[in-house]
């Protein structure tokens, strides 16, 4: 059995001279959850996948997939894993379907006689069966990334690790992966997805990392990550500072809106922002003491900070996160 | 290759994964090697330097054809006895391309093994599959021999086509004076052969070395076909006489000794043992290599 975790890793750490790409990394992504590794590019993401996929050997610490060490017992892992690394690879002389013929030959434990058909549902699943002989070279950017999910398909496995799996699609593509990796999900495959499509990880993913600069800065569940990042209370209305000082009596510090004073003016109404502390009263509390004061409620709502809020803040501006 | 009693029969899935096994598994190297040959031999710059390696005999036998007149002691050994039978047309165009097409192609093909995947991105995925480091090396190695094979064959085969349509084939005196039977002398044309494929067994070992230390596959390719160059080079120096028994290139072209009645096997052992010596060194170091390299590309 795979045990508690798909991988697992302990101060996990790659150097390239007296770079470090990777630095004392513990990951531990759960058996059955789909998980998103997150980090602008160049902080570690792909150097990780590498060393979890035995391609690159780590400097120092260890790392465990499906309960075995690697890359020790690469040999036992590595047929039951399935995976994209750093963008797909084909030879472009071949067809699509003789290169995944080629791929499956490489692996021994591949039963041979379903070979044929094991490519066939494997074109067919990510939808490139009608363009299966034409040659890779032929395909588009579209078509080589949905040929390489096609590759990490060609057996049953217990994990799949995608390396950025939507570039290059269009929206449909996009979509089909996402429904993709539910199917994979649903039918008990862990899903180790890395991206910087903040939108996409927060669309389908259970539990996430972040990466910044070789080092893990935060893991958890979606709701842990979102949690951690602060609430904000809004108030629409057009009494604002009879809102602002009724949040001040409550113990909240409305923030420094545009205006300089917490107060947004839109118009006829205003919006009165305030950080909701964890341990803070419940939001309908704030709404009571608002119209008990007579203050004009128009609009009242409580923000979880979004997966990107949490994003910027670890990682730091600059990064595009929208891309 | 090592042999593993537990080798599992890969045609039924297995329940449970095959316990960790860093050694290749007899029978499951096969699909791996017809795959890379496969892929090998359908591209298209293989057929390309099959084509020019056959072109070369027929070159010769068509401007021997021509001009009719050749003068005996001059151009490439051989040369002036093809107008009197046309099985010297595949010994002419052997001693022309040992030295330089043969080394140009094998190198090509050698140099482009690891690299060329590894340039292309696809050596990750085989890598993933799993291959097998080993496994993957291993049959690397036997696609670049059976290339060297096939490129020897390929000489062989258009040069005797060739001298059997363009010239009068009969009786074929040999080096040592002896006259043997056409067929007796196709026997030992073939023997010729099976000399210069194990002459580049050695250079293709080196070149899959080379091979192992870049993601540039022209890079690994210049410097197999460089090397090849340098070693004839100094073979040709009477100055490093000691270095010469020692040069994978050193008995190359020493197989007139089996055009004689009766065979001196000699020059045919001690390049046998060369190459194997090479083979052994640069696929130790090959795998040295390969065995610990981390795979970015």
């Amino acid at each position: 059995m795979s045990g508690q975790f798909a991988i697992e890793t302990h101060t996990l750490t790659k150097q390239f001279g007296a770079q470090t790409a990777v630095n004392g990394l513990d990951l531990d992504v759960p058996t059955g959850a789909v998980f998103g590794f997150l980090g602008p590019n160049g902080s570690g993401k792909t150097t990780t996948i590498r060393m979890l996929l035995g391609l690159a050997a780590a400097s120092s610490g260890t790392a465990a997939v499906l309960g075995r060490p690697m890359p020790r017992e690469l040999d036992a892992v590595l047929p039951r894993v399935g995976a994209l690394v750093e963008g797909p690879a084909f030879y472009p002389f071949l067809s699509g379907r003789d290169n995944l013929l080629r791929l499956d030959s490489a692996d021994p434990h591949a039963p041979r006689a379903s070979r044929k058909a094991r490519v066939g549902q494997a074109l067919e699943r990510v939808g490139l069966s009608p363009a299966a002989s034409k040659k890779v070279k032929a395909y588009s950017l579209g078509m080589k990334q949905r040929l390489g999910l096609a590759n990490a398909l060609l057996r049953p496995r217990e994990l799949m690790v995608l390396d950025e799996p939507t570039n290059g699609l269009d929206p449909q593509g996009t979509r089909e992966v996402r429904n993709l990796i539910r199917s994979l999900a649903a039918g008990g495959t862990t899903v180790f997805v890395s991206s910087h499509l903040l939108a996409e990880v927060e669309q389908i993913c259970t539990h996430a990392a972040i990466m910044r600069a070789g080092s893990l800065v935060a893991q958890g569940t979606l709701a842990q990550l979102r949690g951690e990042g602060k609430r904000t209370a809004t108030v629409l209305t057009p009494d604002a500072g009879a809102a602002k000082s009724v949040l001040a009596r409550l113990g909240l510090v409305p923030d420094a809106g545009i205006d300089g004073e917490g107060v947004a003016d839109t118009g006829f109404d205003s919006t009165v922002t305030a950080a909701l502390p964890a341990d803070h009263l419940v939001p309908e509390a704030i709404v009571a003491a608002l119209v008990a004061d007579g203050v004009r409620v128009r609009g009242f709502s409580v923000d979880t900070g979004s997966l990107e809020d949490r994003f910027v803040a670890l990682t730091g501006e600059g990064f595009d996160v929208a891309q | 290759m090592p042999s593993d009693p537990q080798a599992a029969d890969s045609g039924s899935p297995a329940p449970t994964p095959t316990p960790a096994d860093s050694s290749p598994q007899r029978g499951t190297l096969w699909p791996l090697l017809a795959s890379e040959l496969s892929v090998l031999f359908r591209r298209r710059r293989t057929a390309a330097m099959l084509a020019t390696l056959a072109a070369v005999p027929v070159l010769i036998a068509v401007a021997v054809r021509l001009t009719r007149s050749t003068t005996p002691g001059r151009g490439p050994a051989f040369l002036d006895r093809i107008t009197e039978n046309g099985l010297f047309v595949v010994l002419t165009a052997l001693v022309l391309c040992t030295p330089l097409f043969l080394p140009l192609t094998v190198g090509v093909t050698s140099g482009d093994t690891v690299a060329g995947e590894a340039g292309q991105g696809t050596l990750r995925y085989l890598l993933v599959a799993p291959a097998g480091r080993f496994r993957l090396l291993l049959v690397k190695y036997v696609g670049a021999a059976v290339f060297a094979v096939a490129a020897t064959a390929s000489v062989i085969v258009a040069g005797t086509v060739a001298g059997l349509l363009l010239f009068p084939v009969g009786q074929v005196p040999l080096l040592s004076g002896d006259v043997v039977s056409p067929w007796v002398a196709e026997g030992r044309i073939l023997l010729v052969g099976a000399y210069v494929c194990v002459s580049l067994l050695g250079l293709s070992a080196i070149g899959l070395f080379i091979s192992t230390l870049t993601d540039v596959p022209v890079g690994a390719m210049a410097a197999t076909v460089a090397l090849a160059i340098a070693a004839q080079v100094l073979d040709a120096l009477p100055q490093l006489a000691w270095l010469h028994p020692w040069l994978f290139s050193h008995y190359w072209l020493g197989f007139a000794d089996l055009l004689r009645q009766p065979i001196e096997w000699g020059s045919f052992g001690s390049n046998a043992l060369l190459q194997l010596g090479y083979l052994a060194v640069f696929g130790a170091f090959a795998y040295g290599r390969f065995a610990t390299k981390d795979v970015l590309s």
